[in-house]
């Protein structure tokens, strides 16, 4: 048996309420880390994963204290020790990777400065030994000119830029052991993908141990050993990568794994119900009880205990992982999705274009937009009604300035949005009548932001009631009532506030609101991203059905391949503000494909150990389109030379209906994807 | 960088030239005209008519603002009357015995005030938080009329330590000046470092809570050094505007303790010029002090340029 | 991670509300010491005049400076009147004027602030400029302009000081707006087509209300503090009316000799004071807004 560098032994982390109880947030958890070995802890927001990592590092946070256990280090407890001893061993033994970068390095210093202060206090190098370091390790974590990078501030970086530094930092001391918090959260798909492969290739170089704490099973599979499953503050499955990912024994993480969509699955995952109990509110009994398949009468009661199975090498906390063990396989079904397409257009978008540009005085004057370069241009899609259409596409690339100009919240630059073929919508808001304004809602990213803290789920709902169709007294609350059923959730929810609900909650009740409005079109903007995965595919389900009943046609912008493939009958890829690729969303999957769609592609990350990421282009960060040319020339790996440069590429259109945007033909861009 | 130092300074510039408008149209509005309200009963025949041509009064109100504001851009703001000397002449001496009153309670209150905001900010609910934070609550809510009579009722009067009440002339020196401005000075210090205190408390909470500061702890480097470098250069850049308006704000502060202390600066200046009815003198503190006030503002916006890297990086970017 | 709200509530009256924050405010050792002040001088200000054991005006040159007995419990002033009286009903005035000129404060401030983040643009730089300005006048010497011109009626000073203690109110409710109007319920709310004037009342007023209400308590302690100034100079509440300011400013000159007159006004005036600020700052925190990064402006 390898040597372990970290022990966990029976800890609990708490913090005390207003009412003077005493809440776990981390509820008797022992694990051991072996040298050499990377282990991904999973779970969704409120399991205790950052805690428990944090506390691996000897930092418990304000407001939480220890109630009992020890992490055990070089075999001295670290919840116990000083400050001064810790100040040893942290950065130096162990070092922490930070979920968002941007926020965790110090705004005021350099990062050469930044990257030097580690290397001081943890090695004894002279100074210009350190500075030769210091490029190296820049260089180590694949940043450009690293001479450079060290004169900079953390703010003129690029968020991807700035997790390499973040990594180059926490390597500085040679730590034993590298804890990453979300490291790759926050970032964009293709980033994620290439910071994803450094700190594989970082593992395997240093052979340090790593802990690596996300929320993505996706990211989860490509770069751990063995797996930790968290739920409410318990460690409810742990084992090796592969068998947990291809035959979860405990009920959660075999719904977990079912409710990620795939990008070889068309169709919606199943989804589980409910939503991860709050810290303070869990009763006896199994945590998971409520949402379990497989629950029985004794788990109401009983908690049951983590059990290791020789066999496996697993540890499960569940009752039934038998009867899980013998069909456990993740057969993903899904629910395949109806298309209600009909012929009519409902929405003719042509050759919008849309800048963020300043106006100048003059322009300001004559109220025109004069900008050569927009940010957005081009844009021609036509949408029928009943479809669902994905836009997609990094930060950047324009995809919900789109949906803003439809839903009239920005003015566009030039081009005519049409509405049923007839109405042309005016590009100001105050221009629009209520009924142009009636048949466009919107679902926010956000919950949180979108429902406005000091009303009940019932004033929100009753606003778009009110005011398109003046309803009052009985009549509203039944409506209101009614499509609260529509979006399965209770009448006891009208008095509740949103800071009452769970996200999932809350996104339903903004579905409900933008129901409300018998809209013809409704525009969601990344819907789903701020939610956990599990309660992701209930919401997708749920936005599937009420499509299917009302027939409305979707407009959904997304970052995540995966849930559009779920969800969209037809897909746009955008890239900086261009689109490069519309067609069936079977079809854009396949090759061929634009060779931005294939970058996109080959970022995403599956829970498989089998399917890794392919990283096709650099990747760089563009700040604004190139003035003539392919929008994508600046990273296209398949470049042709001058004509990628000066010329608009022109629409090629493949049998099945799919539009690509590039001048290499057909023929020998599929042939070279195959590969 | 320059384009934004340029355009603070305008945008101050701008602001005194409001304040220059609303002082006039404000006199020029309310019942009377300098004149009448400054000789109240006696506003009449030869002496009114030769207040007037004293003044420039007969001439239109436009033509009496640009002249006034070309003077005053020049220094001069016309003619005292209840001084019956140039205004300039009257300002010269109390402005210099005001600085000094102010810059002594500045220099003395913002260190303390540091020092103190940072201890309460790193012991926070501890004792020496609790200690301090009472007692800046308590030294900031009292007037400075009442601190100021407390003080020399205690230490004038009870224990004769020092001279309760300044009874010096106008162009007293600096030396002379210097037993006497003690107990002013803390009179005002009080109040401003109270106020102080406890911005740069919050601030420095709020920058140990961030997620730099928690990097910084998880990379082993030791607490004071941390305090050093992560927290308080991010902390004390946004308290320098804060700070600036709190010390603007304190000029009111310093007319009351020039009362109390009998002590011949502007804001006694102030007192004297609004019993006299003295319009032309009012109207000169007022632009006078709007410029003090926009000054200290623009100061504070120029050091929080010069600090910010943010700021200090965008002729690059952009 | 939230700490808090993880109890299900369900939706409560107003009433409830006001006094479960009442609770929050009085469960804090101070919050409950400034509120305990602050209603005891409420309560003062309204009993006061009945319960006055002399006639606050009687002169009497025979009791002239009295050192406190049982008789005079806080001693007689250099015109022989009862000090205790003068000093128990020395709060009414100001009390009544600031808490009207906070509300005027509270009023003219938080609409135009939130007038000024919702319009944005060149309206909102025109008339921040102009608040800017009569922000950098000194108060005292713009109130003082004033009542030396206008005169120290109640009708002159309550709207006078609401006006210049608004100014600062602007500039809250504007940050608070802005906070507010970049979240996506405002911008669903425009894109459904509601209009401004329902925008600010139903979607921004209730949530900037608390950060307004809280910058006007600790208004209230401001202006109070300058109002007795004003007093103290001569140019507040004119004799006889019994008031702190204008007591401590009388017996200042005698204080060497008659300290008692003066103690009584400063311990009245400093503690309603305080506990004004204590009681907006318990406010503040059981509203969850932090205050002590604001400037007094």
């Amino acid at each position: 048996m390898t040597e372990i560098i970290q022990k966990v032994k029976n800890l609990s982390i708490g913090f005390k309420s207003k009412k003077g109880e005493e809440i776990l947030i981390l509820r008797n958890i022992s694990t051991n880390i072996k040298k050499g070995e990377t282990v991904g802890i999973v779970g969704e927001s409120g399991s205790g994963k950052s805690t428990l990592a944090l506390a691996m590092m000897g930092y418990v946070k304000h407001g939480l204290y220890t109630i009992g256990g020890e992490c055990e280090f070089n075999s001295s407890n670290l919840l116990k020790m000083k400050n001064r001893d810790l100040e040893k061993i942290r950065g130096r033994k162990i070092a922490m990777i930070p979920q968002n970068a941007g926020q965790a390095l110090t705004p005021n210093l350099k990062i050469g400065y930044q990257i030097d202060e580690a290397l001081k206090l943890h090695s004894d190098l002279k100074e210009e030994e350190r500075e030769q370091k210091i490029s190296e390790l820049l260089n180590k974590v694949r940043l450009p000119s690293p001479e450079t990078i060290a004169l900079r501030y953390p703010h003129e970086l690029s968020g991807g830029q700035q997790q390499r530094v973040a990594v180059a930092m926490a390597l500085a001391g040679t730590p034993d052991l590298l804890l990453l918090d979300e490291p790759t959260t926050g970032l964009d798909v293709t980033t994620q993908a290439h910071v994803l492969e450094l700190l594989n290739f970082i593992a395997k170089d240093t052979g340090t141990s790593m802990v690596y704490v996300s929320h993505d099973l996706g990211a989860i599979a490509q770069v751990s050993d063995r797996i930790i499953v968290m739920y409410s503050g318990e460690i409810v499955l742990e084992g090796p990568s592969r068998d947990i990912l291809k035959k979860p024994i405990h009920p959660y993480t075999y719904g977990l794994l079912k409710s990620i969509p795939k990008l070889s699955l068309a169709g919606l995952p199943q989804s589980m119900p409910g939503s991860q109990p709050q810290p303070g509110t869990m009763q006896r009994g199994c945590s998971f009880f409520d949402r379990c398949d497989f629950s029985e009468e004794k788990c109401k009661s009983n908690s049951p205990q983590l059990e290791y199975l020789e066999e496996l090498n697993t540890s499960v906390r569940c009752f039934n992982h038998k009867s899980l063990m013998n069909d456990s396989q993740v057969n993903q079904t899904v629910n395949k999705i109806k298309t209600s397409l009909q012929d009519k257009e409902i929405l003719n978008i042509s050759e919008v274009s849309i800048s963020y540009a300043k106006q100048n005085l003059l322009d300001q004057v004559l109220n025109r937009i004069s900008d050569d370069n927009p940010t957005v241009k081009d844009i021609n899609i036509n949408i029928k009604k009943g479809e669902t259409i994905a836009l997609v596409g990094e930060s950047g690339s324009g995809k919900s300035t789109i949906l803003k100009s439809i839903a009239g919240l920005l003015r566009t630059k030039g081009g005519v949005i049409k509405f049923d073929q007839k109405r042309n919508l005016p590009s100001d808001l105050k221009e629009r009548d209520p009924n142009d304004l009636r048949i466009i809602q919107l679902i926010f990213q956000n919950p949180d932001e979108s429902l406005n803290p000091n009303h009940t789920v019932e004033e929100i709902i009753a606003q778009p009631l009110k005011l398109y169709f003046g309803l009052k007294g009985e009549e509203l609350k039944k409506n209101i009532k009614e499509l609260l059923q529509k979006v399965r959730l209770g009448e006891f929810y009208m008095s509740r506030y949103p800071r009452q609900l769970s996200g999932g909650e809350k996104q339903r009740v903004a579905v409900a609101r933008a129901f409300a409005a018998k809209p013809d079109i409704i525009l969601c903007d990344e819907v789903t991203s701020a939610l956990d995965v599990s309660v992701q595919a209930a919401v997708l389900n749920l936005l599937q059905q009420l499509k299917e009943d009302f027939g409305t046609t979707y407009i959904f912008v997304s970052h995540d391949l995966a849930v559009v493939r779920a969800i969209s009958d037809r897909v746009a890829v955008l890239y900086q503000g261009r689109l490069c690729e519309v067609g069936p969303s079977k079809d854009v999957y396949q090759f061929p494909s634009h060779p931005y769609t294939e970058v996109l592609l080959g970022a995403v990350l599956e829970p498989d150990p089998d399917i890794k990421p392919k990283l096709v282009a650099e990747d760089i960060v563009e700040e604004k389109p190139p003035q003539k040319g392919c929008s994508f020339q600046g990273r296209c790996s398949r470049i042709l030379g001058d004509i990628c440069k000066n010329e608009i590429p022109p629409w090629q259109i493949t049998n099945s209906g799919n539009s690509i945007r590039c001048h290499i033909p057909l023929k020998e861009l599929q042939k070279d994807q195959i590969n | 960088m320059l384009f934004l130092i340029i355009k603070r300074i305008l945008l101050g510039l701008i602001t005194l030239f409001i304040v220059s408008l609303i002082t006039f149209v404000g006199t020029e509005i309310l019942p009377g005209d300098a004149c009448t309200t400054y000789l109240e009963r006696q506003a009449f025949g030869e002496q009114l008519e030769a207040c007037y041509r004293r003044l420039g009064l007969n001439v239109p109100a436009y033509e009496r603002y640009v002249s006034w504001a070309i003077g005053a851009i020049q220094g001069d703001f016309g003619y005292s009357l209840s001084g019956e000397m140039p205004i300039k002449e009257v300002l010269g001496p109390r402005i210099k015995n005001s600085l000094v009153l102010a810059s002594a309670a500045i220099f003395i209150g913002i260190p303390i005030a540091l020092i103190l905001g940072i201890i309460t900010a790193l012991w926070r609910d501890k004792l020496p938080d609790v200690a301090i934070s009472t007692v800046t609550i308590f030294a900031m809510t009292i007037p400075e009329f009442i601190s100021a009579t407390l003080l020399i009722l205690i230490i004038a009067i009870w224990l004769e330590w020092l001279p309760g009440i300044v009874i010096v002339p106008t162009d007293v020196s600096f030396f002379e000046l210097l037993p006497n401005i003690i107990l002013p000075v803390i009179a005002i210090a009080m109040i401003m470092t109270a106020h102080m205190a406890r911005m740069v408390r919050s601030s420095v909470i709020q920058v140990m809570a961030s997620e730099y500061v928690q990097m910084a702890i998880l990379k082993g480097v030791p607490y004071w050094k941390m305090v050093f470098t992560h927290v308080l250069p991010n902390a004390l850049l946004p308290a320098i505007n804060v700070v600036a308006l709190t010390i603007a704000w304190l000029l009111g502060g310093v007319v009351v303790t020039e009362v109390v202390f009998n002590y011949p600066g502007l804001g006694r200046l102030v007192i004297e010029s609004i019993s006299n009815r003295d319009l032309p003198t009012v109207q000169a503190l007022a632009i006078i002090l709007a410029s003090i006030y926009v000054s200290i503002n623009l100061l504070a916006d120029l050091m929080t340029l010069m600090l910010n890297p943010r700021l200090k990086t965008l002729q690059i970017r952009k | 991670m939230k700490l808090d709200n993880i109890y299900q509530e369900e939706k409560k009256s107003n009433f409830t509300k006001v006094s479960e924050i009442i609770i929050t405010m009085a469960s804090r050792p101070s919050g409950f010491i400034g509120l305990s002040i602050l209603i005891f001088h409420v309560i003062l200000a309204f009993i006061s005049p009945y319960i006055a054991p002399y006639d606050f005006k009687a002169i009497n040159p025979t009791l002239m400076l009295q050192a406190p007995s049982a008789e005079y419990w806080f001693g007689t002033d250099d015109l022989g009147r009862d000090v205790f009286t003068r000093t128990i009903l020395g709060g009414r005035t100001a009390l009544t004027i600031t808490f009207f000129g906070s509300l005027i404060a509270l009023l003219w401030g938080g609409l135009l602030g939130i007038f000024c983040g919702l319009v944005g643009g060149k309206t909102d730089d025109i008339v921040m400029r102009i608040v800017d300005a009569f922000l950098s006048i000194p108060w005292i010497l713009a109130m003082l302009l004033i009542v030396s011109l206008l005169g120290t009626s109640t009708e002159v000073l309550i709207p006078a000081l609401g006006f210049f203690y608004g100014k600062g109110i602007v500039r809250v409710a504007r940050a608070a707006t802005h906070d507010v109007i970049a979240k996506d319920f405002i911008v669903s709310a425009r894109a459904r087509g509601h209009s401004n004037f329902s925008i600010i009342w139903y979607e921004i007023i209730p949530n900037v209300r608390d950060a307004i209400l809280v910058e006007g308590a600790m208004r209230w302690s401001w202006m109070l503090l300058g109002f007795s100034s004003l007093s103290f100079l001569g140019f507040g509440v004119s004799p006889p009316t019994p008031d702190w300011g204008l007591m401590i400013s009388n017996a200042r000159g005698l204080m060497s000799f008659a300290y008692w007159s003066v103690i009584a006004p400063i311990v009245g005036l400093s503690s309603l004071i305080i506990g004004i600020n204590l009681t907006a700052d318990a406010f503040a925190k059981a509203l969850g807004i932090d205050r002590s990064t604001k400037a007094p402006v």
